[in-house]
């Protein structure tokens, strides 16, 4: 490489969503940057091993269940049979098709792509070191910090197996495990333990706490896992890992429950899910004045700057929560500030999907969130029994649930567990970020036959005045 | 001990404010009632002083930063003495500097949870360390990153551009007022509030002439007059006006398009007055006040607006009234380094000479030392505004609206009067009383301004009738 191109305005490590979307926004406002990542193609986790590729193993899952599911209907179909090199052709081929998608608004963008790692010199210098061996440093004004988060290993507990997975090497689908034990009942455990249960494996999730997805409001959740129990083997709560073996014939584990049980297991393959950690060592921050907080996160303030002025970081790595959308919101704000506009990041809401079947989603506040503040709500809940599309699809388990200030009438949160609920809590989201009130929402026409007609009919159960659900106002 | 400095309550409806200045630097020893920032409000500009004495051990503010009530301001080590050695800065975190938790500093913007007691609360207490926290703690660790702001409970209920508008224009989101359903912030709402005119919601409170007084505050603020460029006929500087300029300004404004003005003259002769004044000089002076010709006029006054209700008194067109006040709150005009601040004596009617004469000295002097709290400057039913100690002869001074009169008084100067059959040297003081037609008729004001000399000259006559 050229010595004068040793020099940039902006470098961007990482190029996942965050990163990326920071890179475009940058490209966009005509600033000279370079991007740093070492695949071929921008993407991160979230495209190569994380969210796109699961959501195509999950809807696979659904297609599987729903074959099974529509018998019921009078409509039956013969076994499935998996032939997982084409399964996994196609997932790896939806993977190509955005990443090279991706690549190719790099390439119209115009802006430097290296496929590199990099790690801080001092507060302006990077090493550079390419993936073909070449190493040089680069020079910038501004950093912006996107390298993302990595799964958590057990440590001591965990020995080294092929047949011990994470949500890397689970997404490889490599087979279809007799019996699969998911440690960690978050929602890439139970992602993940939902597509290999449509496969065929009998999956068993263990989880530390009492419940399954931390942090989601116990409604919703009840009704996910209601169905789950029914494709799983088993969930077994307040359960630890105490012991993990590896033999011929499967990962022997041993199992506490807490009240001083302790029960031994084999399983084919073990899927160790117990959360991310921000990939915030080996990058060289010990060279520059960057601080990080006790989980390793990078401290950032209300425009994603760090203690050192001129670096930033966003996404994985700049703290909870650890999702794609956020980084990338989190990286245009970043390169906003960069260019000198007074822009920080106080999202109102951020979504959050766990794309199981039931899907749950929420946004702003929870109501348990809600109680724990101290802030005077009111939650309303519209059964999805009282849906005409939510019987027409045969899923009348769902539950759309708004969280209403009651002074302001305000929508502060919304929690849907249903299929789809990913796709309609982009109208919660919004509902909040405009500062919504009950009427609006209300008295927006909302499509008949759909399910967000749940919406709309929650904000309506505030006055008791739902038309598909009678659920008159208690008088005070 | 580490002292939460916090923002106390400073007055009834009074929330937040902006920090103007910073009075003293890390390092510094303070004393109970020093001055730790200067602090504006919409009202007013206040010191806020310190509870304590000690060290200031950090400063949590910067000039500019907006600020809500209960917010900490600064830390102040209560133990630091003058022997002790200032404290390195710069100086990497270790446990001892960790004491109070980053998590309990809150700054800026966005603080919805003042503590409940206002004033000063105790820092926390160090937390345990276990040991591989103290491990970590022993590492070197770089300075402190920037100090995020803490969360609010919900977010403000705006949209993400009126949000975005805001931080544009350098308007806290938090503190401007919506207008929307449950208080929703519109676009207009920012806009509005960053003019300033969101500031002054009296005219429209108070029911009065609401329909009038809109257009013609737009007016007063000189809104609707475009400026010239002056650049085109010489060099110009801009500079932004203070608080204090903005509330003159639109107050007075406000008042010269409301009220109906006409200005009544009358002299009084105050050469006894003068000999009673000096004679009491010194007793006054002892018990800290001091005896003026201001404080005999507030006197003379009080007694004056009882027999003279409608100048004590305000008028409501739109509901057809006059509404009288039973109380006698006189302000004082008083010119400080800020400009004209009018604190406001409160029963006046009921307290002695000797009583004014105190209280007025300690009001003026707060006033000029920004120690004068909004709810002192809230509240007067007649103004007095003495230059007799800059000059003039006579001068026509505004009606602080809502209110119905106010006595201007300028420089007593000794003049030859003609009494019985000689010229002889008499000192008389001008006075202006400049009232509002709408309630009071010119023989009102003209008797009520003889009254008021002719008490001057000859104080027992007040209680003649």
């Amino acid at each position: 490489m050229h010595d004068s191109n040793r020099k940039t305005q902006l470098v961007v490590i990482g190029g996942g969503p965050a990163g990326y979307g920071a890179a475009f926004m940058a490209a966009d406002l005509g600033l000279d940057l370079v991007l740093i990542d070492p695949e071929e193609n921008p993407g991160g986790v979230c495209l190569y091993r994380g969210c796109i590729p699961s959501k195509a193993l999950l809807h696979v899952a659904r297609v599987i269940n729903e074959t099974q599911e529509s018998s019921e209907w009078g409509v039956t179909f013969a076994k499935p049979k998996v032939n997982l090199d084409k399964l996994r052709a196609w997932k790896n081929g939806v993977v190509d098709r955005l990443t090279s998608g991706v690549g190719q608004l790099v390439k119209q963008r115009k802006f430097r792509h290296l496929r590199a790692t990099a790690a801080f010199q001092d507060n302006h210098t990077l090493n550079i070191r390419e993936l073909g061996g070449a190493e040089y440093t680069l020079s910038f004004e501004t950093a912006i910090i996107a390298t993302g988060s990595y799964p958590t290993k057990l440590g001591k507990l965990q020995p080294d197996s092929p047949l011990i997975l994470d949500s890397t090497s689970a997404l490889e689908l490599e087979d279809v495990p007799q019996t699969l034990l998911v440690i960690g009942g978050g929602y890439i455990g139970l992602e993940l333990g939902s597509v290999y249960a449509a496969l065929g494996s009998k999956v068993t999730v263990v989880e530390m706490t009492a419940g399954l997805l931390p942090g989601v409001d116990r409604d919703l959740l009840n009704v996910l896992q209601k169905r789950l129990e029914s494709k799983f083997e088993a969930i077994m709560l307040n359960t630890t890992v105490t012991e993990m073996k590896a033999q011929a014939n499967g990962i022997k584990v041993t199992l506490d429950n807490k009240s001083g049980e302790k029960t031994s297991r084999i399983f084919a393959k073990v899927l160790v899910s117990v959360g991310r950690r921000p990939s915030s060592s080996g990058i060289g921050l010990e060279n520059t004045k960057v601080e990080l907080d006790q989980r390793g996160f990078i401290k950032v303030d209300s425009q994603r700057r760090t203690a050192e002025p001129n670096i930033f970081a966003v996404g994985d790595v700049a703290g909870e929560p650890m999702l794609a959308h956020k980084g990338t919101h989190e990286g245009r704000v970043a390169v906003e500030a960069i260019a000198g506009r007074p822009v920080a990041y106080d999202p109102a809401a951020i979504p959050a999907v766990v794309f199981t079947d039931p899907e749950i989603a929420w946004a702003g506040l929870t109501e348990a969130e809600a109680k724990d503040k101290g802030i005077d709500t009111e939650a309303t809940r519209f059964p999805w029994a009282a849906s005409g599309r939510a019987i027409t699809l045969g899923r009348t388990d769902g539950l759309t649930k708004l969280v209403i200030q009651r002074e302001t009438e305000r929508i502060l949160g919304v929690g849907i567990v249903g299929p789809g609920a990913g796709e309609m809590i982009a109208e919660g989201v919004l509902a909040i970020e405009m500062g919504a009130n009950v009427t609006d929402v209300g008295l927006a026409i909302h499509p008949h036959p759909t399910l967000t007609e749940t919406v709309m009919e929650s904000a309506d159960l505030f006055r008791g005045t739902a038309t598909h659900y009678y659920r008159p106002k208690r008088k005070k | 001990m580490i002292k939460e400095v916090t923002i106390p309550e400073i007055g009834e409806k009074v929330e937040s404010g902006k920090v103007v200045s910073i009075l003293v630097k890390k390092g510094d020893l303070v004393n109970i009632d020093d001055g730790i920032i200067e602090f504006e409000t919409e009202k007013a500009v206040v010191e806020i002083p310190s509870p304590v004495k000690g060290r200031v051990n950090e400063i949590l503010v910067s000039i500019g930063d907006e600020m809500r009530i209960g917010s900490v301001i600064a830390k102040i080590d209560t133990e630091a003495t003058a022997a002790q050695p200032e404290p390195r800065p710069a100086e990497p975190a270790v446990p001892s500097s960790r004491k109070p938790e980053p998590e309990t500093v809150t700054r800026g913007k966005g603080i919805s949870e003042p503590p409940i007691d206002p004033g000063v609360t105790e820092a926390k207490a160090a937390p345990l360390v276990d040991r591989a926290e103290k491990q970590r703690l022993d590492e070197p660790m770089p300075p402190p990153a920037p100090v995020e702001p803490q969360p609010r409970r919900i977010p403000a209920p705006a949209s993400p551009s009126v949000r975005r508008l805001a931080r544009e224009l350098g308007a806290d989101i938090n503190v401007i007022q919506g207008s929307g359903p449950g208080g929703r912030i519109t676009e207009t709402d920012v806009k509005e509030f960053v003019k300033g005119a969101r500031r002054q919601p009296r005219a429209a409170e108070h029911g009065t002439q609401s329909k009038e007084a809109a257009p013609a505050r737009a007016v007063g603020q000189g809104k609707t007059t475009a400026l010239p460029d002056f650049s085109r006929w010489g060099e110009i500087e801009h500079a932004p006006i203070s608080t204090v300029r903005r509330i003159t300004a639109e107050s007075t404004a406000q008042s010269w398009n409301i009220v109906p003005h006409v200005t009544q003259f009358d002299r009084s002769d105050i050469t006894h007055l003068q000999g009673f004044m000096e004679r009491h000089a010194k007793t006054v002076e002892r018990s800290g006040g001091k005896l003026t010709i201001t404080i005999i006029l507030l006197k003379v006054i009080a007694e004056a607006l009882k027999r003279f209700p409608r100048f004590n008194a305000s008028i409501d067109l739109d509901r057809d009234e006059i509404i009288f006040k039973k109380y006698v709150h006189i302000g004082l005009a008083v010119d400080t380094e800020r400009g004209l601040l009018v604190p406001v004596v409160r029963d006046v009617d009921q307290k002695s000479l000797m009583g004014l004469s105190v209280e007025v000295l300690d009001l003026a002097e707060r006033a000029r030392n920004k120690r004068v709290t909004p709810d002192e400057l809230e509240g007067g039913t007649f103004t007095v505004s003495n230059q007799g100690g800059i000059g003039g002869t006579d001068f026509t001074p505004i009606v602080l609206w809502p209110q119905a009169a106010i006595l201007g008084v300028s420089r007593a100067s000794v003049e030859p009067k003609y009494i019985s059959g000689e010229f002889k040297p008499r000192t008389i003081l001008p006075l202006s009383l400049s009232y509002d037609h709408r309630i009071i008729d010119g023989a009102d004001a003209a008797r009520f301004l003889r009254w008021v000399c002719d008490s001057l000259e000859n104080p027992f006559a007040m209680y003649m009738e």
